[in-house]
């Protein structure tokens, strides 16, 4: 009976309730919309990060990711390998050994990192084959052949075919000295790396840099995002022998892009928490009028024996489906407009570059996702929530004489 | 005048729902405000961090050094250049550089770097890099060995200050020079990238190393403000001849920073139109109540003669008083706020990797633009009158008959 009378309660004053319930899907349509904006960036440039650089986590000698030092090394990478092939939620692993070194062509010298890796795993891992923009990727019986950023590339005035002379230093301390041939470009729109990074195979790597067979990363990829935290501490445990070594996760390895995540997610809840405050005090006197211009009615409703927690419990009921219906409208309503713009993409004028520095592709996909849809209307319905309880309450101290010689 | 002396009266008559309503404009206001200016204290400070981090207001080069930062690709008659910095009016301040990649060395370890010969005296009056060394000294005009490197590249590098460095680099007639450097001084910048990627000496005893006579690979200008930047440019390229040189102001340096600078720019306008529709629906929602409230009211003015267009404008001008206390309100707030963060800013070390990341300051201090608190106030005021023209009518449009009719 309660459910009845609250529901054309609502009804009272059609004009009235539309306009609330509009103010609040209004709100529940931008936060799901927003939400669903920033957390979709947020997988694309972790994606990005992930697959272009680091990989899902890293088996590194301790010290290597602060130090760098070429001869920090995994001296059994393969045993390595071995234990972590084993894992279910593990995609792919491969290896890779870095030395910072100065590269020449015929008439530029450049210093960059130069990356061995294993060309069949490693397309497994990242997704440098498919970036391939000019020449051929790697095959597994090249020797002295290199892979360069396209950046690079241009910097260093050659094209494919043409010899890159490379000097460092090898893991001993001695001087790495070779002569490579280039044999594609690669192109990842990052564009620090793909101004910095020659790939060359391992096991020429380890010849020239004097590394036997050792490693300076093994590099693993897992099933999703989510086991990520599973495999760290199921790689941890196996390799507790060997206490030189770390294992390290995509947070770990680049700790500004988590930091910046969680500074941005921060940012935008502030945001949103005004903006629903504003909504809420908009919202107020529709809940505030419901009970003052009902005064009289609830003196008589009280006179007939109604107690108050009832009526309480009526106004809140009333209020709560006004909410909801704004809030199920709004969620409906956000969900195509989102649902629009992630078939479609949102072009931003003028932001491409910035796009591109953070790895993100120029059309932005907002992703619509359980999280992003349940988070902004919950928010919502807790805040109107809260600010119907205020006239609910009000109507507890209503004394029914007085209330039924209120005007 | 009757009409405003009426709705000023009338807003008063229920004080608890102009109160409520007030809030929500407010509040609203003072987030437009508030929030405004601290995404431009944001921008600001980048666009000044990255100007005082060796960019200018404006570069010239030699035509191509831009995309090719090389040493082939430098200024051959500096004095042709330097002569034609007196044609940019006003005041202004310049300083020559050399500004080649080079790879430094010690015992250990090796990267890649920056290096800046620079005038130190007139360096001081453009760069941050006058007032930032923190360990050591400055740089003095005849240092022929002495080097100044950033706190992290030190701590990279495993050396302190006094230890020697070896930098090599490309030389001017393609061949690779190395020098020994003694470090005289340790700088701290605001960025950690800048600390390693940036090493200051002499530019005499650079352009000896690169064997380049008194050539350069930059001029930087810094103007009293960044404004001002274009202006200055243009009278540069018409003494210049543009074919030898690329003249590019800080917007064309920093495509970035324009971008986000951009992004601010329309970011600030949607939350101020989307702070406004939140307290819209409120807004409409209460004039409404007020005007169906007053049926009978209405009713008599229009018997007793009073024009449809005077009742919309008393009507109007219940909303335009409500507008203009919530704003002026508002804006004090607003300032308020402002002021009482502004000696202190906002410290969001916690998040230092993630503001390294995308380049902002470590504290944040709130800039007031009056354009936007012109912009925010003038939509509030307009589109909130646009709105409440739908309750103006309503009211309007109420026949003697049908409120009588009305209890």
């Amino acid at each position: 009976m309660d459910f009845k009378l609250a529901w054309r309660n609502i009804w009272r004053n059609p004009r009235r309730s539309i306009l609330t319930m509009a103010a609040i899907a209004f709100a529940t349509l931008l936060l799901v919309f927003m939400l669903s904006w920033q957390l979709g960036s947020y997988e694309t440039m972790i994606n990005t990060s992930v697959k272009i650089q680091t990989g899902h986590l890293q088996v590194q000698a301790k010290e290597y990711r602060e130090k760098r030092e070429i001869r920090k090394v995994i001296s059994n990478p393969e045993a390595i390998g071995a234990i972590i092939q084993q894992m279910d939620t593990v995609a792919a692993y491969t290896y890779r050994a870095e030395a910072f070194s100065l590269v020449s062509s015929k008439d530029r010298t450049y210093g960059t990192l130069i990356v061995g890796i294993d060309p069949v795993k490693e397309a497994r891992v990242s997704t440098i084959e498919s970036i391939i923009c000019h020449g051929e990727y790697l095959k597994p019986q090249d020797t002295d052949k290199a892979l360069l950023g396209n950046l690079l590339a241009s910097n260093l005035n050659v094209n494919s075919g043409d010899e890159l002379v490379i000097l460092g230093h090898g893991k001993d301390g001695s001087v790495a000295a070779t002569v490579v041939q280039v044999k594609g470009f690669f192109r990842s729109g990052q564009d620090d790396f793909d101004r910095s990074i020659i790939y060359i195979p391992l096991p020429y790597f380890q010849q020239i840099y004097a590394m036997g067979n050792s490693a300076n990363a093994v590099v693993v990829m897992c099933r999703s995002l989510d086991a990520v935290a599973g495999v760290k501490k199921a790689i941890t445990t196996k390799l507790k022998q060997y206490d030189n070594l770390a294992v390290l996760d995509w947070k770990e390895l680049t700790p500004g892009l988590i930091q910046m995540i969680k500074m941005d997610l921060i940012v935008g809840f502030i945001f949103y928490l005004i903006l629903i405050v504003v909504v809420a005090f908009s919202i107020l006197n529709t809940f505030l009028m419901t009970i003052f211009e009902r005064t009289r009615e609830f003196g008589v409703m009280m006179a007939m024996g109604i107690r108050p927690k009832r009526l309480t419990r009526l106004l809140l009921m009333e209020s709560l489906g006004l909410t909801s219906l704004g809030i199920i409208s709004g969620t409906v309503f956000g969900i195509l407009f989102t649902w629009y713009f992630q078939v479609h993409g949102i072009l931003i004028p003028g932001v491409e570059e910035l796009a591109s520095e953070f790895g993100l592709p120029e059309r932005m996909h907002p992703e619509l996702s359980l999280v992003s849809i349940s988070v902004g209307s919950g928010i919502v319905l807790i805040i109107t929530f809260l600010t119907a309880l205020y006239p609910a309450l009000k109507v507890r101290r209503l004394k029914p004489v007085e209330a039924l010689t209120a005007a | 005048m009757m009409v405003f002396r009426l709705g000023w009266r009338n807003i008063w008559r229920n004080k608890r729902r102009t109160g409520v309503i007030l809030t929500a404009v407010i509040i609203g206001v003072w987030s437009m405000i508030f929030l405004g200016a601290l995404m431009r204290g944001i921008s600001d400070q980048m666009v000044r961090n990255r100007i005082a981090a060796l960019v200018g207001h404006i570069q010239i080069h030699h035509q191509g050094y831009r995309n090719d930062p090389v040493i082939e690709n430098r200024i051959t008659q500096p004095e042709v250049v330097i002569d034609a910095l007196h044609m940019i009016p006003g005041h202004y301040r310049w300083a020559p550089r050399i500004r080649v990649n080079a790879i430094i060395s010690n015992a250990r370890h090796s990267g890649g770097a920056v290096l800046l010969g620079i005038e130190p005296e007139l360096e001081a009056t453009i760069s941050f890099i006058g007032q930032a060394v923190v360990r050591g000294r400055y740089l003095k005009p005849e240092d022929p060995i002495g080097i100044i490197v950033g706190e992290a590249l030190l701590e990279k590098f495993e050396t302190k200050l006094g230890n020697k460095l070896v930098l090599m680099s490309q030389d001017a007639n393609g061949e690779v020079a190395s020098r020994a450097w003694r470090i005289i001084g340790v700088f701290r910048a605001e960025l950690k990238h800048i600390e390693k990627q940036f090493v200051f000496v002499t530019l005499s005893s650079a352009q000896k190393m690169l064997k380049v006579d008194n050539n350069l690979s930059e001029v930087a200008i810094v103007l009293p403000s960044h404004e001002m930047a274009e202006n200055a440019a243009d009278e540069l390229k018409s003494h210049l001849p543009y074919q030898n040189f690329e003249i590019l102001t800080w917007r064309e340096l920093l495509p970035l920073v324009t971008a986000v600078l951009n992004m601010y720019d329309i970011f600030i306008l949607i939350w101020f139109l989307v702070v406004f529709i939140a307290m819209g629906f409120g807004l409409v929602n209460t004039i409404l109540m007020a005007v169906f409230e007053r049926i009978r009211e209405f009713g008599l003015l229009r018997a007793m003669g009073m024009k449809p267009r005077l009742i919309i404008a008393e009507v109007l001008a219940e909303s335009l008083f409500i507008l203009i206390i919530g704003i002026i309100t508002g804006n004090i707030a607003g300032f308020l706020t402002i002021l009482a963060i502004s000696p202190t800013g906002i410290d969001l070390s916690v998040f230092a990797a993630g503001i390294e990341f995308v380049g902002m300051a470590r504290i944040i201090f709130p800039v007031i633009h009056i354009k936007d608190i012109l912009v925010a106030d003038i939509t509030v005021i307009v589109l909130g009158l646009l709105i409440s023209l739908y309750p103006a009518a309503r009211a309007s449009g109420i026949s003697p008959v049908e409120a009588m009719a009305h209890t």
